[in-house]
């Protein structure tokens, strides 16, 4: 299972999410100020303590693999968007779309690549 | 005037110094056993406190043992030492009488729990990188025995869960990513004999032992059902038990992966988390066939029975990981609902189980319950609490 995560392009067209990536890229700036700083906070708590109760608890990996900023930062957006949304199917990663929306995932991903110092 | 008051309260406070100083010489020298002792993970801050269940109180808090997510702990036979095994791959004895720190090793770079053999005398650490269990001295915490989990013909690693000790000086656990279950023989520590069983199922994610050594069951998350292995006749092979609980029906998300170490065995019925369902299963050990299933709150994450095995505590995952729900074993019916606080991690049963000590992690408390009643006892305050392991454990199999 681990292996899909290094290979998006399985998953997708390697030319879409490169497209996607680029748009995204755009569109994270402009959510960061759409999620009220008190949201923000419990998403970081999120990340951190639920995310981390598979991810480790300073992300650096566990049942699931690292989330450390250095392996996420050149992850294109909209994968990563995608996979915390809908999951992987066939591995223990769920999808997160009943508990988040979109804009939250977008700024979680923002976040994740910039690097999460650990919440405490 | 002001001088002498100064000086008046200088003195007053040079002599309540010594006073507290004098107390705790003497606390030292005070002779106690420990079987009324315990370790709760301080998960974030890499500490451990050691409480004591008489008087429901920190006794010390010990701290440098690095990352203590996913943190778990097994005892000594003599119930004095604690040895946490930490998701940093890091292994540490704690001295809980003292309340010091007396070893630490940096085993692997990520782990996910451990146990200790019949004789006491070896720990055992399974990991997630590199994957495999690794086997220490349980005195000096030096490196007995290395057993990568390979798997394939590519020499690859699977990650290891559901480590438990089994009698006849026997370790066994679970490859999460091979589907494989291997039992130990660690007779000659420094040569282990490895019994493999490969094509279980898909993705094991914990396994756990009966309480009189006999059965390992392992979980699958990657199909319905779970593997049951007799260690008492390992020739017969795995076999399959509760296949399909789930009746073909999608899967609930799962956001925390359950755990079977908290076994509950009651009578003949074991109860046991379902994966991806509501539900807490029930198997009836006599013949391993399901014998119901009790809808509940959330995805359950611990499924702990009472040491009387009258009642089962059971805490659930994230978002729903506010709530404990109690079942009544002769009905088969929940008889409560409580709701401790925000992210219920772990819960831990007094020996004789009047009262059940559950950590809320996101308040920062560890709260006391009475079982019969339900109502909490006291609180204690806590760092970001995870598990907690009282000393009883030690002479339990699997544990």
């Amino acid at each position: 299972m681990h292996k899909h995560w290094h290979r998006p392009k399985h998953r997708l067209g390697f030319l879409t999410v490169l497209l996607a990536g680029f748009m995204t890229v755009q569109a994270a700036a402009a959510e960061e100020h759409s999620i009220p700083a008190e949201r923000q906070q419990e998403l970081i708590h999120l990340l951190v303590q639920d995310c981390g109760s598979c991810h480790g608890l300073t992300l650096e990996g566990g049942l699931g693999p690292p989330l450390l900023a250095s392996l996420m930062a050149d992850k294109p957006q909209a994968w990563l968007r995608q996979v915390i949304l809908d999951g992987i199917p066939g591995t223990a990663m769920p999808p997160w779309r009943p508990i988040l929306s979109e804009d939250e995932v977008g700024w979680l991903v923002s976040a994740m690549q910039k690097g999460v110092s650990n919440e405490r | 005037m002001n001088g002498n008051l100064i000086f008046l309260r200088r003195i007053v406070l040079a002599l309540l110094m010594a006073g507290v100083a004098g107390c705790a010489c003497a606390d030292k020298a005070v002779l106690r056993g420990t079987g009324d002792l315990g370790v709760i993970i301080e998960r974030a801050a890499g500490s451990v406190q050691v409480v004591e269940t008489a008087g429901q109180s920190m006794l010390a808090r010990v701290e440098g043992l690095g990352n203590l997510s996913h943190a778990s702990v097994v005892y000594s036979r003599d119930e004095r030492f604690a040895y946490v095994f930490g998701r940093d791959g890091g292994l540490s004895k704690v001295d809980i009488l003292r309340g010091e720190l007396v070893k630490r090793v940096e085993q692997s770079g990520n782990s996910i729990g451990g146990a200790i053999s019949q004789d006491g005398r070896l720990v055992a650490v399974g990991n997630y990188e590199p994957g495999g269990v690794k086997v220490f001295d349980s005195n000096s915490l030096e490196l007995v025995a290395d057993i990568p989990a390979e798997y394939g013909d590519g020499g690859e690693l699977s990650k290891v869960i559901g480590l438990v000790d089994a009698p006849g000086q026997r370790f066994v656990f679970s490859l999460w990513d091979a589907g494989e279950i291997w039992v130990a023989d660690m007779q000659n520590p420094g040569k282990p004999v490895i019994t493999k069983f490969t094509d279980i199922g898909s993705f094991p994610y914990d396994g756990l032992i009966t309480p009189d050594g006999r059965h390992y069951i392992a979980g699958l998350f990657g199909e319905d059902g779970l593997v049951l292995l007799d260690l008492w006749n390992l020739d017969a092979g795995v076999r399959r038990i509760m296949p399909g609980y789930g009746r073909g029906e999608e899967k609930l998300p799962v956001y925390k992966m359950p755990h079977l170490e908290g076994w509950a065995a009651a009578g003949d019925m074991m109860l046991l988390p379902a994966i991806g369902r509501h539900e807490v299963l029930i198997v009836d050990q006599r013949n391993w066939q399901e014998a119901g299933r009790i809808a509940v709150h959330g995805q359950p994450v611990f499924v702990m029975a009472r040491p009387d095995g009258r009642q089962v505590w059971v805490n659930f995952a994230f978002p729903d990981n506010d709530t404990v729900q109690i079942i009544d074993v002769p009905s088969r019916r929940i008889v409560k609902t409580i709701k401790p606080g925000k992210a219920v991690l772990h819960m831990e049963f007094t020996p004789r189980g009047e009262h059940v000590w559950i950590s809320v992690r996101d308040e920062d408390r560890v709260d006391v319950y009475d079982t019969a009643s339900f109502s909490r006892l006291a609180t204690l305050p806590a760092d970001k609490p995870s598990g907690i392991f009282f000393t009883s454990r030690a002479h339990k199999i699997g544990l």
